[in-house]
């Protein structure tokens, strides 16, 4: 593994290996001493085309961990806006000696393109480009439903996943639905179909219009972000049409299997794609998510930067 | 005088051709002259003609001018090129298309038409001057918004009405608007998986569906600029069976290229309308094969380096075509077995020139007849390289591919642009 | 050819195990707060069978752990990178305890300065001590064993071999001479 930009370039020993690594990372949070000496005298750049502060943090606390020299790089909306380019900032950064560059961007391919255009050197990890993948949220929430439903031990083989909502624009729902596929989970997609992607159909995944029928034998329902500035767009007529049919409220919530989690990758729309009291029930893992981002985080930069130079 | 020794026209029995002020003035065998150029077999072909060039001067004289893009039509094998009229300022004037048409003259590497906008400034709300474009010394007969769709269907109308006094053809950019909007790539699995906004077929669809039938409905020429669906092309074979006078055009690239290319996000295949999937290109070769699809057009769209080396999504759109146009349709029509020579010179050269009312070009190969011509050897084998391009810009998508044959020399009214590939060097008046 | 040399057979570590063990005792005058920490992967098993052990001859539990050490070495950047391992500490703190770490082979020394780094971070042990199966020499660090199962007199580019029932099937220590294969 040289860079971390799909989860569809992730073998199923390559996703379990990071698991793992991240189960074994998982420990050192419960220490006195919580930081590595790992990643002495390496440097990762946090390049954040965009905001995404949990994200960002979430980065920096695992690089910081395994003692990494971070450098935040807030580059928010400088190429589209035609300030300095990708390729410009990618040569500074280069010329820095960035190790790792966790890249952040509005444009699909953007960690692709950085990783592949011989602008720099080092690793490249895709923290969500645009409407197309963010890995390290997917393995997040895959080591999520591992510890809670598996012993955080294998595969998710035979795992019932249920994901909710806008999947069209949704880089969580992609990375997601192909590294489920690779752990051997079944995925649902739940969402109406105006925010269904055209060619769904061949992912290797099931389609549900009716959330009331897909989530009786869920073993997880992944909530997704649903913005109301889709509603302009006639995606969906209204705020209130789109809970009723699509959202997740203690009524629906109760219809689930007793086991079953409810996650959420963050920001929430309470009372749009879920309830107030759904997000704070005990089967709610949203927290466990934030927590678990960090260990997988630094089982990625370790795999990608722990060894020698591919 | 030149004799051109050992050449196939269209393909044929070789012969020698004797050029003599400007027109062909011999065939036959043994031909001598002073100045000879050996064909050994290669093709002769009427010198080819573009409909659909991007020029860029004025106003992206980095990415292109009238004189750099004329030499990478000369290398292509073409003597005459229709200008579009999206430059800044945009050719919707008299003065404008004057401009353009007078650079062309001045360079002499390759007779330019230039294309005037249908609506001021591109902009879809009002005519421009068609009349005066027209009557001016560029004599406009194509008239096109290229890039814009003239997506309000009242202009579209009035368009196609004005401009039957003075014979002349709107090129309708088929792409409509609403569902299109922020769209990156063809609409398909692809686009979804890559999360890219796609561009859906029925949007070029709609539109040609729409214009035929006003077309048919006033009695106007339409042309259909860069086809790209096979929706598109069963709406033109419906059309053109009920005798509705449309024409359509097919670039190269999208006889060649899927919309595959996109999964490694560099934007230099990035293109509007996009690359389609591969059955799409199978309907496009089997149309042009057919007919259904009249003519090939470059859709040559320099641009500079910034604007390619950056994110998918704030790159242009548009590649170079010129220089490579006819080997790949060599590699995908000729060596495939869709089209011989007679078909590549009626769509690349004879037909364009009808459509766009370019007296002169695309001539059969006799006698009396300019000698607007092109030497092709098509079984030389190449690996294209971005530095090779003539054009002032680098935007090859072909770039590493494998190519076969090349344009060994063209004329312009007897005077040779290209000889041995390269370009000839003018003295400046 | 040289041929591979068995050095060590089932009955010979069987026996090493059980010295290191009484030795272990005898130094520490008994097994009171004596921690025993395998580096895994094979230090892990030996920890526990010697543990085993000094539970057989004391009559009562002695803890046994695992200290991964992958994340504390020195060489990260000149190998590929390895997979990680389990940390178990017993009782969750070895302050205050006397730590045995115990690890296969004794070689460069780097190994172990890495878990004396890695015990570090843990907690703040009253002392540390080291036993290993196998002592090949050629130190790179100043670092001896306490407890040693054998003394194997080696060339820098030899390869030691430890293979254990637990891992392996089978227990023995071979030596394979460089260029033997």
């Amino acid at each position: 593994m040289r860079h971390l930009l799909s989860t569809t370039d992730l073998t199923q020993d390559e996703a379990l290996s990071i698991l793992d690594t991240a189960r074994e990372l998982a420990q050192v949070a419960d220490r006195p001493v919580k930081k590595l000496p790992t990643l002495r005298g390496r440097t990762v750049v946090n390049l954040f085309f965009e905001d995404s502060t949990r994200t960002r943090i979430s980065f920096e606390a695992a690089a910081k961990r395994l003692s990494a020299d971070v450098i935040n790089f807030s580059a928010k909306g400088s190429s589209l806006s035609k300030g300095e380019s990708l390729k410009d900032t990618a040569l500074t950064l280069q010329a820095m000696g960035a190790d790792a560059v966790v890249i952040r961007h509005g444009a699909s391919g953007a960690a692709h393109r950085l990783a592949t255009s011989g602008w720099i050197r080092g690793a490249v990890i895709n923290a969500g480009d645009g409407t197309h993948e963010h890995p390290t949220q997917a393995l997040l929430d895959a080591y999520t439903m591992r510890d809670h439903l598996r012993g955080n031990t294998g595969s998710l083989e035979g795992l019932n996943v249920v994901i909710v909502g806008d999947v069209l624009h949704s880089r969580v729902a992609r990375s997601n639905v192909w590294l489920l596929d690779t752990l051997g989970a079944n995925v649902t997609l739940v969402a109406p179909p105006t925010l269904l992607p055209v060619g769904v159909e061949t992912w290797p995944c099931q389609i549900n219009y009716d959330l009331d029928e897909a989530i009786v034998k869920a073993d997880v329902v992944m909530m997704l972000r649903v913005q109301l500035e889709r509603m302009n767009a006639a995606f969906f007529p209204s705020a209130r049409e789109y809970s009723r049919r699509y959202g997740l409220d203690a009524q629906r919530m109760r219809t689930l299997p007793d086991h079953a989690l409810v996650m959420h990758p963050g920001p929430m729309n309470r009372g749009m794609e879920i309830a107030a009291d759904v997000a704070d029930a005990d089967r709610s893992v949203i927290l466990d998510q934030v927590t678990n981002g960090v260990h997988v985080r630094m089982a990625v930069l370790y795999l990608l930067l722990g060894g020698q130079e591919a | 005088m030149t004799v051109l020794k050992n050449v196939r026209p269209l393909g044929g029995d070789i012969v020698d051709v004797r050029i003599e002020d400007g027109v062909i003035a011999q065939i036959g065998t043994g031909l001598e002259a002073a100045e000879v150029v050996d064909g050994a077999g290669a093709i002769l072909l009427p010198g080819l003609v573009d409909l659909h060039t991007h020029l860029r001067e004025p106003g992206r004289e980095d990415a292109e001018t009238v004189a750099t893009g004329t030499r990478a039509a000369a290398v292509g094998g073409f003597t005459a090129v229709h200008a579009m009229a999206n430059t800044d300022p945009v050719a919707d004037t008299a003065g404008v298309v004057e401009q353009v048409w007078r650079l062309g003259e001045e360079a002499g590497y390759a007779d330019v038409r230039p294309v005037g906008a249908v609506t001021v400034g591109l902009a879809g709300e009002r005519l421009a001057e068609l009349g005066a474009m027209a009557d001016s010394a560029a004599h406009v007969r194509v008239f096109s918004d290229d890039g814009h769709c003239v997506s309000d269907a009242l202009l579209m109308r009035r368009a196609l009405e004005y401009v039957k006094a003075f014979d002349g053809v709107i090129a309708q950019h088929a792409q409509e608007p609403r569902l299109t909007e922020g769209a990156q790539m063809h609409e398909g699995d692809l686009s979804g998986q890559l999360g890219l906004r796609g561009w859906p077929a029925v949007a070029e669809e709609a539109i040609i569906a729409r214009d035929v039938l006003l077309a048919d409905h006033v009695g106007s020429r339409l042309h259909i600029c860069h086809v790209s669906t096979a929706g598109s092309v069963e709406i033109l074979r419906w059309a053109k069976s009920r005798g509705i006078s449309v024409t359509a055009e097919v670039t190269p690239h999208h006889l060649l290229l899927t919309d595959q290319t996109a999964t490694t996000y560099d934007p230099i295949y990035k293109v509007n309308p996009p690359l389609r999937s591969p059955s799409d290109v199978a309907a496009v070769r089997q149309a042009l094969a057919e007919g259904i699809i009249d003519i090939v057009a470059t859709d040559h769209a320099p641009h500079a380096m910034e604007d390619k080396e950056c994110e998918w999504a704030a790159a242009s759109f548009g590649m170079l075509g010129l220089q490579t146009a006819l080997p790949v349709v060599n590699e995908t029509m000729v060596r495939t077995g869709l089209l011989d020579w007679t078909e590549v010179a009626a769509r690349m050269s004879t037909v364009p020139a009808e459509i766009g009312r370019v007296s002169n070009h695309g001539r059969p190969i006799e006698v009396g007849e300019p000698a607007n011509l092109t030497l092709f050897d098509p079984d030389v084998e190449w690996v294209v390289q971005a530095s090779d391009m003539v054009s002032r810009s680098r935007n090859t998508p072909y770039a590493g591919m494998v190519l076969h044959g090349k344009v060994l020399g063209t004329w312009l009214r007897g005077r040779a642009t290209v000889l041995d590939g390269v370009v000839v060097e003018f003295e400046t008046v | 050819m040289t041929p591979d040399q068995e050095f060590l057979t089932d009955s010979d570590i069987h026996r090493a195990v059980v010295r290191i063990a009484h030795e272990i005792l005898e130094r520490n005058r008994g097994a009171d707060d004596i921690v025993l920490l395998g580096i895994p992967t094979r230090g892990v098993h030996l920890a526990r069978r010697i543990a085993v052990t000094m539970a057989g001859i004391e009559g009562r539990e002695v803890p046994a752990g695992a200290l991964d050490v992958g994340m504390y070495r020195d060489d990260l950047q000149l190998r590929p990178t390895v997979a990680l391992h389990p940390t178990v500490i017993p009782g969750g703190d070895v302050t205050g305890k006397t730590v045995v770490l115990v690890d296969d082979v004794l070689f460069s020394g780097r190994t172990v300065r890495a878990a004396m780094d890695a015990l570090n971070d843990v907690g703040r042990p009253r002392a540390v001590q080291l036993a290993v199966l196998v002592d090949r020499g050629h130190r790179d660090l100043p670092i001896r064993a306490d407890y040693v199962g054998k003394n194997i007199p080696t060339a820098r580019e030899d390869d030691v071999q430890v293979t254990l029932a637990e891992t392996d099937g089978t227990d023995a220590v071979r030596l394979v001479r460089a260029g033997g294969k």
